[in-house]
């Protein structure tokens, strides 16, 4: 593989960006692919993360004629991982057509961790220190880790420990009956207890988001994923992977009516006057899947004759203190995306497009509502006026989470790849630079958020 | 995909228990392997008089090659191959003493050895007795094909139009023939004329350099063509429908090529594999039109969707492709185009059940001979391979009595394997292969059934 940086690069891509600082050059999006995400349980229920990231890798790597090439980076990760994945993704790249000379690290932000993977790689790239790099992430439930309690845990540890037949013994002898319960994953926040939905409720409360608009960001989500599969949007950027052709959890027929039939599950223990209006259908379903986005300096594509879609212009990440202060659990992308926008010289209306990860129908419309919310821009984001609001013609346009799925840490890549491809084509139509705003809150309170512009 | 058949007959106990019941054994065929000798043993030219000096030009070819060339019938060699040059016979009465020559070592025939004919196309204005003569060759060899043993066959160059014997294309058909490359082609007699065809540098990697498209790549047949392309050093665009994208991933990573995810009876297919062709790999040299699917039913039961379906991937994609390949949508056109086509013997032969893929095929027959000449205008050609009987996951599901008796009946009393189909596409695809244009090549073991 060509390192060679061609000279004038620096020139050139000051030119190409702006905003960008002296001595950094663009990082642009190849393309991506990832595999049909699908319902925890269902066709994936014996796939291994290993598995389901080494197909998306070699998806990726068939389209682009990928075989037998140094990559500079793979990152990606996983948020329910097994402690054997500790090289989860330098193992799936050894099981790849990739050069098994490709250098690869895991990495995890919770939900935030795909579009993590890509920012880092990004970066890498931007600063000349790779010419190429593959972000993704991959996720299961089906084959989450169950692990043992911690005084199985406690006993086995001491025992291995142990040098005599007696101390082992005695090591065992400690374990109660009530030890040899395994511990089923939970995603759980930690300090809080509540799990995510939950917190989710709260906020959703507050904001007094209706469950009729919840139903309708869910309907849309349906809608715009199932026209887009329909219109071949996902030839290039879906890989089939055991037998399945398309996200299982996409209801194409979905409707308000059906939507509206289902019983509310987060937030039945609010305090009056609040409604639980979080359900099945308006909440993303836990999910298995994978995804890869393949991005690099333009002259690497160049030299290659591959594609650019888009250039990873800038990204944020920001955290708000859900635990003691009184912002919502997936509040941080809106804390981010003010920040990564006043560093950029841009406004909500420079965007053509808004990716808003659908964690609930509602993290959207809080979202949405809280930039719009004069009060709250001011106290909370520290903004002389709102950040204002955005046209829900632009929003998630090829659908999003609530139709897709969410297997956590591959969401960040099946978004990134989506809005790279998106600009692209509207710049093609347009003859006219497109821009892409993609915002995904994590657990932890955690958000990234990240600007994409066509090239 | 197994013939444990043919496998008990060449082995072990079973080998000699089916030699003392005298029961059919079919040959383990010779397949192309780099590195291996081009035929099994000596190369025995023999001509008819008037034909002396086109058998002596093929001898220095072949000697060329570094085969062991003989000009006399002895009984000391175990022959690799026959070679009858018949080019300039005038009369019936001419071939006499070269087809017995030919018959007197046809008992220390190697396994897998070769019969090959060199003869002319009858032509119109030809005299009654020189037609005679020529086209007499095409009775014999088809006769002389079935009663050749031990994985030997028998196939025969027809030169039209003047094409000289030692024509690059002619030579290219002949090499196929001699080779292992040829090993399920039998009985065939393939028409050879003059073309501008350059000689490859290296005979065993004809497409260095070239882009190739296959359709259907995803598994089977499609998958084997790729492979082989590969291996003759194309460099491939493997495309299948989006829903097949796993095996297609497969096989553009087993041969270093790139994956397109496409459904081939898309309105603009053809200009989606050009613009995909041109801007990652610089151009198109060939196209194989491989994708194919069946919905058999009795015709009496036969519903629209299954007549369509097979219409629209089997005939109408390879058309519309075709036209916007060639430019003949009035759009760009790709110079040098070498077309290959999947037909069938089910297109030739018909078969019960398949009233639609058997005009599917028979259609295909027929676009093939009519883009010839379009193809050719612009240095291309058009050409198909009819398959026969191969071992494939789907003649697989076939029932095993029925299956048994399908893949018998023929002279190698055998299946042949999806690398024989793709062998065939190979040769045709090659740049050498320009003077075959239009034809229909049988890869079939000489199936009782058809021409």
């Amino acid at each position: 593989m060509a390192t060679r940086k061609p000279s004038g690069t620096s020139r050139n891509t000051r030119e190409a960006n702006p905003s960008a600082p002296a001595g950094v050059r663009d990082a642009v999006i190849v393309g991506g692919n990832r595999i049909p995400f699908s319902r925890a349980g269902k066709k994936y229920a014996d796939a291994s993360n290993q598995e389901m990231f080494t197909a998306a890798l070699e998806g990726l790597v068939a389209r682009f004629g990928l075989q037998g090439e140094r990559i500079g980076e793979v990152v990606g990760g996983a948020v329910l991982k097994h402690s054997r994945d500790f090289n989860l993704v330098r193992e799936s790249v050894l099981g790849s057509s990739l050069s098994p000379q490709t250098p690869a690290f895991d990495l995890q932000q919770a939900c935030a961790t795909g579009l993590e993977a890509a920012i880092t790689v990004a970066n890498k790239i931007r600063l000349g220190q790779i010419e190429s790099g593959i972000a993704g992430g991959t996720d299961t439930v089906s084959d989450a880790p169950v692990a043992v309690s911690e005084g199985l845990r406690r006993a086995l540890l001491d025992a291995s420990h142990a040098k005599t037949l007696q101390a082992r013994l005695k090591a065992f002898a400690k374990i109660r009956p009530s030890d040899l319960k395994p511990l089923t994953p939970a995603t759980d926040e930690p300090r809080t207890g509540l799990s995510m939905g939950e917190h989710q409720a709260i906020t959703t409360a507050r904001w007094g988001i209706s469950r009729a608009a919840q139903d309708e960001v869910a309907l849309a989500s349906h809608q715009h994923l199932a026209a887009a599969w329909d219109a071949g949007f996902f030839d290039d950027l879906v890989t089939p992977f055991r037998g399945l052709t398309r996200d299982d959890n996409l209801r194409a027929d979905s409707s308000l009516e059906k939507l509206a039939k289902l019983k509310p599950v987060f937030g039945r223990g609010l305090a009056e006057p609040a409604e639980p209006t979080m359900t099945a259908g308006n909440s993303t379903p836990l999910t298995d899947g994978a995804s890869t986005v393949l991005l690099s300096s333009a002259e690497w594509a160049a030299e290659r004759d591959l594609p650019v879609l888009a250039r990873l212009v800038d990204a944020e990440t920001a955290a708000v203190d859900f635990v003691h202060g009184h912002d919502g659990l997936l509040m941080a992308p809106v804390h981010a995306v003010p920040r990564l926008l006043a560093r950029n010289g841009l406004t909500l209306d420079d965007f053509d497009f808004f990716e808003i990860h659908e964690a609930f129908a509602s993290t959207v419309l809080t979202t949405l509502a809280a930039w719009e919310d004069a009060d709250y821009c001011k106290t909370e984001l520290g903004l002389e006026a709102p950040l204002g609001s955005i046209d829900r013609e632009k929003l998630n346009v090829n659908g999003s989470s609530l139709a897709a799925g969410h297997p956590f840490a591959a969401t960040g890549g099946r978004i990134l790849a989506t809005a790279a491809k998106l600009v692209a084509a509207k710049a093609a139509e347009t003859g006219r630079p497109a821009r892409a705003l993609i915002s995904i809150c994590a657990a932890g309170g955690l958000g990234a958020t990240a600007v994409v512009e066509s090239v | 995909m197994t013939d444990s058949y043919t496998k008990a007959v060449n082995s072990g106990f079973t080998k000699t228990l089916a030699k003392k019941l005298g029961l059919p054994r079919p040959a383990i065929l010779r397949r192309f392997r780099a590195g291996d000798p081009l035929t099994v043993g000596p190369v025995l030219v023999v001509s008819d008089d008037a034909s002396t000096t086109d058998a002596d030009a093929l001898a220095k070819e072949l000697l060329g090659w570094g085969l062991d060339v003989r000009r006399q019938p002895t009984d000391d060699a175990r022959w690799g191959a026959v070679l009858l040059v018949l080019t300039e016979t005038q009369r019936p009465t001419d071939v006499s003493a070269a087809v017995l020559a030919t018959g007197s070592v046809l008992r220390r025939l190697a396994t897998n050895g070769r019969v090959v004919t060199v003869s002319r196309a009858a032509a119109d204005g030809d005299a009654p007795a020189l037609a005679a003569a020529r086209n007499g060759v095409d009775g014999f060899l088809r006769s002389l094909a079935k009663e050749l043993r031990a994985g030997a066959t028998g196939n025969g160059i027809v030169l039209t139009d003047g094409a000289a014997v030692d024509d690059t294309s002619a030579l290219a058909t002949l090499r196929f023939f001699l080779s292992a490359r040829s090993a399920y082609v039998d009985g065939q007699l393939l028409p050879v004329g003059p073309a501008d065809a350059e000689t490859p540098a290296d005979w065993d990697r004809p497409l260095a350099g070239k882009v190739a498209v296959v359709t259907g790549a995803a598994r089977g047949i499609g998958a084997a063509i790729a492979k082989t392309l590969a291996r003759d050093g194309a460099t491939v665009v493997c495309v299948d429908v989006p829903a097949a994208g796993e095996g297609l991933a497969r096989t553009a990573n087993a041969v270093g090529g790139t994956a397109l995810q496409l459904d081939v009876t898309a309105d603009d297919a053809g200009r989606r594999i050009l613009e995909h062709a041109r801007t990652r790999h610089g151009g198109l040299d060939v196209v194989v039109h491989n994708a194919g699917i069946l919905r058999d039913k009795l015709l009496a039961n036969m519903k629209p969707a299954q007549w369509d379906a097979v219409i629209a991937v089997n005939l109408e994609a390879q058309l519309r492709i075709n036209e916007q390949l060639l430019g003949l949508d009035g759009g760009d056109r790709v110079e040098g185009l070498r077309i290959v086509s999947l037909a069938s013997t089910s297109g030739i032969a018909g078969n019960k059940g398949q009233t639609n893929y058997g005009y599917s095929k028979a259609g295909v027959i027929g676009h093939t001979r009519a883009t010839a000449p379009l193809a050719a205008a612009h240095g291309g050609t058009a050409n198909a391979v009819a398959p026969g009987f191969i071992e494939t996951e789907m003649t697989a599901s076939i029932p095993f009595a029925t299956r048994e008796v399908a893949r018998r009946l023929n002279s190698l009393q055998q299946g042949g394997q999806p690398v024989d189909v793709a062998e065939a596409i190979v040769f045709l695809a090659s740049p050498a292969s320009a003077g075959v244009n239009g034809q229909v090549l049988r890869v079939c073991g000489q199936n009782l059934v058809g021409r």
